[in-house]
């Protein structure tokens, strides 16, 4: 055939077949790749109120927000104190303690490490912070990592005071 | 091949098998001719069939007593343990059955790199043989979560956060594996789903496996090919046949220690421990059998690269037929090789011993020591070995080395006289 580079009417009709193929194999993967997302009923626990009227300084209580631990932790004057007089160029992720605890008594943040997902141990570490049992991560009293495979601080999540009794994370 | 003449005695046996020629597929399997001086590491084939058939029944029957729920899985496996009649036995032999299957699969998959089984024409025996493995991991993870025990959970927890470590896009992919923001009942449910689901994908692998197994026949412990049948072969039946059971037997004897002696030696006494998602275990470690993994993903200390180095050391031995370049199968011929084989078995044990101490200081030296002597083993002295490497004679057949006669290339003008 002389004209075989020519497309054809023929070529054409196959191209455009593959292509509505696709996409409608596509579509009908989609919901079943979809159905592994967080659904509705998980979304729906987005937030959660925690009553923090009883925590005296220097405690903390963990609660569970979207099936993960939150550290609320009150802190005292000194911790208060060693967590901002950290040099930023001493840490690996550089954060400010201003920024991550609003009104400094309180720190609200995941307990969950940074590095596989466990919980780190409160008031344990070389920084009397926190330290992760599994991979030895050491994190200091604003939760920020100071030691290990960690590779960033203890998340912050959105959280606000609804009074001066009650912490809503989420 | 032998049996493609094969003809049923009986006249409904004939019809049958015009229909569906399942009859000459026995045949096949009867009379398929197995090399004559395969030693008992070849039995662990039929001893691995048996486990992955053992640990789908149990499972089975487990099933129909556990509940994937996260309020109620580790009750209901306790109430397999106490309640279930012979629910203790079926548990214990499912999850010791675990180990030994692993067991079995570390044997067979060394037997295989000891006499180079992996070479040409067995690379999609192989190749096959890595991804049943690979599912065998998948499977033995997932199921290691059912009974949501704190070893469960955080085994998931550790494993999934892996992902996490993916650029961009690594929370997105926890979350949709999760089905949430953490491990949580979606978690289970599905991997209860896919738990189920993957032995029936190894059972469908294994058969291509062995398939593939019987196009060009068994390697054997001097790995020469082999003129099929000859009088290097036997029959599969009865020879081999018996020969397997017998060492099923004594795999048994192993297996019903564990089941009836110590039948949480192997576990971790955290596990027996409802899952509780505030308090992570003191020490947690995988089962034995990812240990080297497990120690491999922790010497980098880089979060990605500990992922991809993982994986990458399952990878190396899917390429390992075109990494390991002598044309030289068994490692008795290969005097080198068989020292750096030695070498090979310690370093991985090393990497299994690193995995379960914490990772730190010299347990840290050592496990990046052996992780890169693994990488190095495959990755540049087996290519540059099987340039260099002067192997010893290789004898022409089976027989003549039994025979006393001397492997020269005056045998082969011999052997095609008197063939």
């Amino acid at each position: 055939m002389s004209d075989q580079k020519k497309p054809k009417r023929r070529d054409f009709l196959f191209t455009a077949s593959y292509a509505i193929g696709a996409v409608g194999i596509g579509a009908a993967v989609w919901p079943l790749v979809d159905q592994m997302n967080p659904d509705k009923s998980v979304k729906a626990l987005a937030s959660t109120e925690v009553d923090v009227s009883l925590l005296e300084p220097g405690k903390s209580i963990t609660v569970l927000w979207r099936g993960k631990p939150v550290f609320i932790k009150r802190r005292t004057q000194e911790e208060i104190f060693e967590a901002r007089a950290v040099k930023m160029d001493e840490l690996k992720h550089p954060e400010k303690d201003e920024d991550r605890a609003k009104d400094p008594e309180w720190l609200v943040m995941l307990g969950v490490c940074t590095h596989l997902g466990c919980v780190p141990v409160g008031d344990k570490g070389d920084y009397n912070g926190w330290f992760c049992p599994c991979h030895g991560s050491h994190y200091d009293t604003s939760g920020r990592i100071r030691k290990g495979p960690a590779p960033t601080n203890l998340e912050v999540p959105k959280y606000e005071f609804i009074n001066s009794n009650t912490i809503k994370i989420g | 091949m032998s049996d493609q003449n094969y003809v049923p005695s009986s006249k409904l046996g004939k019809w049958f098998n015009d229909r569906l020629p399942l009859l000459s597929l026995s045949a096949h399997l009867r009379e398929y001719p197995t090399p004559k001086n395969l030693n008992y590491w070849w039995t662990f084939g039929g001893i691995l069939t048996f486990c992955l058939v053992a640990q789908i029944i149990t499972g089975i029957v487990l099933a129909m007593h556990y509940v994937a729920h996260t309020d109620l899985a580790f009750a209901s496996v306790e109430h397999i343990m106490r309640d279930v009649n012979y629910g203790w036995l079926l548990r214990y032999f499912h999850a010791n059955g675990a180990s030994m299957f692993f067991l079995a699969v570390y044997i067979h998959i060394f037997r295989s790199l000891y006499y180079g089984s992996y070479k040409s024409p067995r690379e999609v025996i192989w190749i096959i043989g890595m991804i049943i493995y690979f599912l065998m991991m998948m499977t033995a993870f997932m199921g290691y979560v059912l009974p949501w025990g704190q070893m469960s959970f955080w085994a998931a927890t550790v494993i999934t956060n892996l992902f996490s470590a993916v650029p961009f896009v690594g929370e997105s992919i926890t979350n949709w594996l999760w089905g949430g923001f953490a491990v949580d009942n979606p978690t289970l449910t599905r991997f209860y789903a896919l738990h189920y689901l993957l032995p029936f994908l190894i059972f469908g692998l294994v058969i291509l496996h062995i398939w593939a197994l019987h196009v060009p026949g068994n390697n054997n412990p001097i790995g020469i090919e082999l003129k099929k049948p000859s009088k290097d072969t036997v029959p599969f039946h009865p020879y081999i046949v018996i020969k397997d059971l017998f060492a099923l037997l004594l795999f048994l004897i192993v297996f019903a220690f564990f089941v009836f002696y110590a039948p949480n030696i192997l576990g971790h006494a955290d596990n027996y421990i409802e899952a509780n998602p505030m308090v992570t275990p003191n020490h947690i470690v995988p089962e034995w059998y990812l240990l080297p993994f497990y120690a491999i993903l922790r010497s980098v200390p880089d979060k990605l690269f500990g992922v991809i180095a993982m994986f990458a050391s399952i990878f190396v031995l899917v390429i390992l037929p075109w990494l390991d370049t002598s044309k030289v199968k068994s490692a008795i011929f290969r005097p080198i090789y068989k020292q750096f084989y030695w070498i090979l078995v310690i370093d991985v044990f090393i990497l299994g011993y690193m995995g379960a101490m914490p990772a730190e200081g010299t347990y840290l030296l050592i496990a990046r020591v052996a992780t890169t002597y693994y990488f190095v083993h495959f990755l540049i002295i087996l290519p540059i070995l099987g340039k260099k490497e002067k192997t010893l004679p290789i004898p022409l057949s089976i027989t003549d080395p039994v025979m006393g006669v001397s492997p020269n290339p005056d045998m082969v003008k011999k052997k095609e006289i008197y063939n």
